[in-house]
């Protein structure tokens, strides 16, 4: 989890941690490079529509605005990549504007995630994760929902101890 | 839309108001609640974007959390477009509409 020191947020992540954030970094990267499905609820929800009455208006807006918005999130799921040791644990050191990047690609990566395990305003995650765990430890949807679970405390974590907006 | 034997009823247009001036009717932008972004994120992208003070920006925050959607900024379409694109950068769900 992140903490200030001085201008800066730190972390400290283990082996784990650092696979994790790889692993979520590179999908995001891998979702919107792989030539995106418009049709994909991830997608959509990446890219909303900005008219969502008007198709032909929303079209037409995101031909303009698409590339630059595809490159952006895939520059700043690379900030993450970029800033994390190479193998094994390490520690992490971000100034103000690699904190930002981070926190927009953690959250990319939590709204695809989210999309894909389908969470809803009223879902409690505790009560999910107990309930994927007593269905099969081992599935992948506990693996998902740790991990996604993981990303917000790490989200709230980096917001702590970003310095106040002047 | 209306049966054959009906006679045709003349305008359908109401042209004074599709003639009233576009500075008259400014757009918003409007963020959408959503039940994966933070409330804190939230909080943070409207200060970070807009400018808007801690309170201001929890206020709208708590906006979109409660009513389901709040409008964030208004002024000329182009500029609203401009918003919502950026909030997309971010993650946030917004779309354009007329005030």
């Amino acid at each position: 989890m992140f903490r200030r020191n001085g201008r800066q947020c730190v972390a400290t992540f283990a082996v784990d941690e650092v696979r994790v954030l790889r692993k979520v970094a590179g999908e995001v990267v891998g979702l919107l490079t792989d030539g995106m499905d418009h049709t994909d609820p991830v997608v959509s929800r990446l890219f909303p529509d900005i008219y969502p009455e008007r198709p032909d208006d929303s079209a037409e807006f995101r031909l303009y605005t698409e590339g630059e918005l595809k490159t952006g999130k895939i520059d700043q799921a690379g900030a993450i990549l970029a800033a994390l040791p190479d193998e094994g644990e390490g520690e992490v050191r971000l100034d103000g504007e690699a904190a930002e990047a981070w926190l927009r690609a953690i959250n990319d990566a939590r709204l695809a995630m989210g999309t894909r395990l389908d969470i809803r305003a009223d879902t409690d995650l505790a009560e999910e994760l107990d309930e994927a765990v007593l269905h099969d430890p081992g599935s992948s949807r506990v693996f998902q929902l740790s991990v996604y679970a993981y990303l917000g405390y790490l989200q709230e974590s980096l917001l702590n101890a970003l310095p106040e907006i002047e | 839309m209306g049966g054959m034997a009906l006679p045709q009823v003349a305008p359908v247009e109401t042209p004074e108001v599709e003639e009233a001036p576009a500075v008259d009717r400014p757009w918003v932008t409007i963020v959408w609640d959503d039940p994966v972004n933070l409330m804190s994120y939230v909080t943070w992208v409207f200060q970070k974007l807009f400018g808007y003070s801690r309170e201001k920006a929890e206020a709208l925050m708590l906006d979109v959390h409660n009513k389901g959607k709040a409008v964030v900024t208004s002024g000329a379409r182009e500029r609203m477009e401009m918003d919502a694109n950026q909030l997309h950068g971010y993650g946030l769900w917004a779309t354009v509409d007329r005030d």
